[in-house]
């Protein structure tokens, strides 16, 4: 079989797009796929996660005149404003998640349905993290024990919270 | 230098055909994304910061617990000509991304190719487990293991909130893409398939034809894979696509079971026809490999297909995809000739495998 635009290669690659239940079928050569920015397999190009992203990112429900100031906003660490970030679907450094911090919340819920991690943490960021889990509970605790009037249990964990605190103030 | 065993053999270890399950599902891969808090991320890194990146991540390769898992070997990218590339592509130990447009990026393989680390890929670190058959959690195990040593090394990026930064919004929080690629004859010849898929999106997984684009899988093979990685714990997240595949697993099943039932006759034709194809071709383009090796795999599988082993058609998918062709012919080949070459090696494999 012959490419359908080209008429001069062989046709490699076979493409078949359902739109709305339609099915249209066409067979091209690697050149013009690549001319027709036909997504080949293995390759970059055509249409990818990033496209779709930038289309999220750039929805601004009833905020147009705050819409140029926050293409405006900018990491400072790695320059990369929000703008090319809506654009590309990239974040460019790791400080940019705190850069664009204010706008993240909405797009996280669009994407994943969440926006706070609960999953693996490292172990040696992990062990100020834990520590903080670990005296919330202990506060909770704590203050049940208080309303069950028990206030040598109360003390003792008192002194556990005062301890997990001053590990985490000499880190 | 590189051992040829990486870019010339298509042996490894999740073509074997072992493993729970591997009538059904071929191979399990989990895929976490790991970033250095301290350098931009390889879309705005500078040749120099990724160049340190690259040897920040080599270092780790020297520590004892890493050593205790597997020997490793590093490639860098630029070591590699375009179908040494080509072809760990096909294997899947890299991605087209890593291959055609990473700077300084290389790719850290264990001793039997089921770790693969890619550097300065879309993300600083990639590390992926690649096993055989139904190992899903096998995967995930190692997968973490590996990254418990890096993350003894390293400082990655990592927020309280949002968990591990990576360079797409998409793999934020756990960084994992956990994925089961899943040969389904028996679903798409009774019509099930995309009712089944579309119940599949519905849960939050994904679901990709391999060496194909849509619903048309070519060869009949789905990757099924998860898309949230924010807000649930990896665990669940593995659990969860685990339960999912675990079903479509039963589906499978007895739709194969019907067919056979129902169908007897055209299905032992069928499969017949494929592997006599196979057998004698002397043109076969890609799109009609994929399909016949689809049923004679399903043949195999029912019992109708003796004295092919499923390791053949393993090693075929790979071997008769074009980077593989051209290795092994050690030269370029235009389409036509790809597709001559292509028939000639089936009829070898299946002769010698009949034979042996």
């Amino acid at each position: 079989m012959m490419c359908q635009e080209c008429g001069k290669k062989p046709a490699t690659l076979h493409f078949t797009k359902i739109v709305n239940g339609e099915k249209t079928e066409f067979h091209i050569c690697e050149s013009c796929a690549r001319e027709k920015g036909e997504l080949i397999p293995g390759t970059s190009g055509g249409f990818s996660i990033h496209n779709l992203l930038s289309g999220l990112l750039d929805f601004e429900p009833s905020q147009s005149q705050s819409a140029a100031k926050v293409h405006k906003l900018r990491c400072d660490n790695c320059g990369l404003t929000y703008s090319q970030f809506s654009k590309l679907g990239r974040f460019g450094c790791s400080q940019c998640y705190e850069s664009f911090s204010e706008r993240l919340d909405p797009l996280f819920k669009r994407v994943h349905g969440n926006i706070v991690h609960t999953g693996k943490v490292p172990k040696r960021s992990g062990s100020i993290i834990q520590h903080k889990r670990e005296i919330d509970r202990l506060k909770r605790e704590m203050m049940s024990s208080i309303e069950r009037e028990e206030f040598e249990k109360a003390a003792e964990l008192r002194d556990q919270i005062k301890e997990l605190e001053r590990k985490m103030s000499a880190k | 230098m590189i051992p040829k065993r990486f870019t010339e053999q298509a042996l490894t270890e999740w073509m074997k055909g072992e493993g729970p399950e591997s009538d059904i599902v071929i191979s399990s891969r989990v895929r976490i994304a790991r970033n250095l808090r301290d350098y931009p991320y390889p879309m705005l890194a500078t040749n120099q910061q990724s160049r340190e990146v690259l040897d920040k991540l080599s270092a780790v390769m020297q520590h004892e617990d890493l050593k205790e898992i597997s020997h490793f070997t590093l490639i860098p990218l630029a070591d590699m000509n375009e179908l040494q590339k080509m072809v760990l592509v096909e294997k899947h130990l890299i991605s087209p991304n890593l291959a055609n447009e990473s700077r300084n990026g290389a790719v850290i393989l264990s001793d039997n190719e089921s770790v693969s680390i890619m550097v300065n890929e879309e993300d600083h670190l990639r590390i992926q487990c690649l096993y055989p058959g139904f190992q899903i959690k096998e995967a995930w195990d190692l997968a973490n293991q590996v990254d418990d040593v890096f993350e003894k090394k390293l400082e990655y990026g990592f927020d309280e909130r949002r968990g591990y930064l990576t360079s797409c919004p998409t793999n934020v929080g756990t960084g994992i893409r956990a994925s089961v690629m899943m040969h389904l004859p028996g679903l798409v010849l009774s019509q099930q398939i995309s009712r089944i898929l579309t119940a599949v999106t519905q849960v939050g997984l994904a679901v990709r034809g391999i060496y194909g684009e849509g619903s048309e899988a070519l060869g009949n093979l789905f990757q099924i894979s998860n898309q949230i990685t924010l807000g649930q714990s990896e665990e669940e997240i593995i659990d969860n696509l685990y339960g999912v595949a675990k079903q479509i697993i039963e589906h499978e099943r007895a739709a194969r079971q019907k067919l056979v039932q129902e169908w007897k006759m055209r299905i032992v034709d069928r499969v017949n026809r494929s592997l006599g194809i196979l057998s004698h071709a002397a043109i076969m383009d890609s799109k009609e490999a994929a399909q016949r090796l689809s049923d004679v795999r399903l043949g195999i599988d029912l019992n109708i297909i003796r004295g092919v082993s499923p390791y053949v058609l393993n090693e075929l998918m790979v071997m008769t995809q074009p980077g593989f062709l051209q290795q092994i012919a050690g030269e370029k080949l235009s389409p036509d000739e790809r597709d001559i070459r292509r028939a000639q090696l089936i009829r070898e494999r299946f002769a010698a495998s009949q034979h042996a």
